[in-house]
């Protein structure tokens, strides 16, 4: 979106709507929801994956080193991902703590 | 063929006026009394005269559904429906004027249970009353068969999009066999142009419809409803002056009766206003100066018509098909008051409730209806409204 939300009037929208552009959701930040934050112990990452296959919002990321990271915008803080990690790599840890 | 006249049921035209239009799908489910409307339209898809999808769907809510999706990839797209079934289809009536799809309904008004009553008036067309349709109220047959045209052609045009109803009472005219006199289908090519939506949904250009709002924007995309809506009518206004340049036959906002020199009009919507047309008459007839106000377009309201309408006359009666329980009146009266409300030498409003499931509002009972209201007017008791007719 070129304009930024607040700056978009009534007469910008399109009829009904519509949205014309994929993947607009991501200018839709709901990582500020989060009480708990997913921290990764890459010393014990296996890089397997899991954590990316089970997250339910598809909040995280694989990085160049190939190692998987929670994006911070987006995730909700769950914990599913520490949940299912085989090799319990990921902890969660309460957010006013960080 | 243009001039044919056939003495025919009301929802038999209406739904000949839909093949005519050349909808592409059709989804509703039966309910009295809109039932003979789609039963037709069934009939003449299965019998290859209308080349269109009939979807029977199992409930209205559903029927609304496959409207939205058939309007939304640019179907032309008729339903029709009635009290209950409006009810059920409500959470999906609203969507599509949000989403800005000219879908087209016959709403055959009936009152909402309970007790269960299938007889007509205006409670269900006024629950969904601020949903963002166009509404259109018609007064008999031949305005039904003719509005269903100027509808397609109201709600398809790209400066409107949004959806029409038109508001036909159960049975009193739905079940009304009538002189109906049709128009060719050369003559509806003419009015009603092939229906190319702009933005479509198709797999060559993906977009998504009905996305989700942050409180960010909820409020500007409300604004743009709201601006459809309000801008549509100048589109419903030409498309009734060029309906009235091809068949003679015009239609207004606000239409009006003998009201030229009256001090007191009675204002109504729908079948009502021809049984209020003969008791004017009769009133003429005895020397009093009273005329009719028809309000044939609720939404977009015209406020414009209206206030020309009823500039210098002393008095209105509202007559009002429905009720706002524990409210001040009728739905009607309610918008009236409302409009008229901190205008200079406004007149005075009286509300009627009657013609409630219906019962008969004849022409006495207008007459009856008139004295009531003098009474009122010169004992300068005008606020609330009267329940006519109840029995004590």
């Amino acid at each position: 979106m070129a304009k930024k939300i607040e700056d978009i009037s009534w007469r910008d929208l399109e009829t009904g709507c519509i949205v014309k552009e994929a993947g607009s959701a991501r200018e839709y930040l709901t990582g500020s929801w989060r009480s708990r934050r997913p921290i990764v112990n890459k010393a014990h990452c296996l890089k397997c994956g899991v954590c990316w296959l089970f997250c339910p919002d598809s909040a995280i990321v694989q990085l160049e080193d190939r190692y998987f990271e929670a994006d911070l915008n987006y995730c909700k803080g769950c914990g599913i991902c520490a949940h299912e990690c085989p090799s319990a790599c990921i902890s969660m840890h309460a957010e006013e703590e960080l | 063929m243009d001039k044919r006249t056939i003495g025919v049921e009301v929802s038999i035209a209406i739904a000949e006026a839909v093949a005519q239009a050349d909808v592409d799908l059709i989804a509703a489910y039966p309910i009295t009394p809109q039932t003979h409307i789609v039963e037709h339209l069934s009939e003449l898809v299965a019998e290859g005269r209308l080349d269109a999808e009939f979807v029977p769907v199992e409930s209205e809510h559903s029927a609304m559904s496959v409207c939205c999706g058939s309007s939304a990839v640019g179907a032309r797209t008729f339903t029709s429906t009635s009290s209950q079934g409006l009810a059920l289809m409500a959470e999906i009536f609203f969507i599509a004027p949000s989403m800005r799809l000219p879908i087209v309904m016959a709403l055959a008004n009936r009152s909402l249970s309970a007790p269960l009553s299938i007889w007509n008036d205006h409670s269900d067309v006024m629950m969904v009353r601020d949903a963002g349709w166009i509404h259109i109220f018609t007064e008999n047959g031949q305005d039904s068969y003719d509005n269903i045209f100027c509808s397609f052609r109201i709600a398809e045009d790209p400066a409107v999009m949004l959806p029409v109803a038109v508001n036909v009472d159960g049975f009193i005219l739905t079940h009304m066999i009538e002189p109906i006199k049709y128009v060719s289908d050369k003559l509806v090519k003419k009015y009603l142009p092939e229906f190319q939506m702009k933005d479509a949904l198709h797999p060559d250009s993906p977009l998504s419809m009905g996305c989700f709002a942050m409180p960010e924007i909820y409020t500007e995309t409300q604004k743009a409803r709201e601006e459809a809506v309000l801008g549509s009518y100048d589109v419903v206004v030409r498309a009734w002056k060029e309906w009235g340049e091809l068949t003679g036959r015009n239609y207004s906002p606000v239409e009006t009766y003998r009201t030229n020199d009256a001090d007191i009009c009675y204002v109504t919507m729908g079948s009502l206003s021809e049984n209020a047309m003969m008791a004017v008459d009769a009133l003429r007839n005895k020397g009093e100066k009273v005329g009719l106000i028809k309000i044939r377009l609720w939404r977009p309201f015209p406020f414009n018509d209206f206030f020309s309408a009823v500039n210098g006359k002393a008095g209105l009666i509202v007559i009002d098909r429905a009720m706002s329980f524990g409210g001040p009146g009728g739905p009607l009266a309610l918008e009236l008051r409302s409009a008229l409300y901190g205008k200079q030498s406004a007149p005075q409003i009286v509300n009627f409730i009657a013609g409630f499931a219906g019962r008969d509002v004849t022409r006495d009972d207008f007459m009856s209806i008139m004295i009531e209201a003098k009474t009122r007017f010169a004992k300068d008791d005008t606020s609330g409204y009267v329940f006519y007719g109840v029995r004590e």
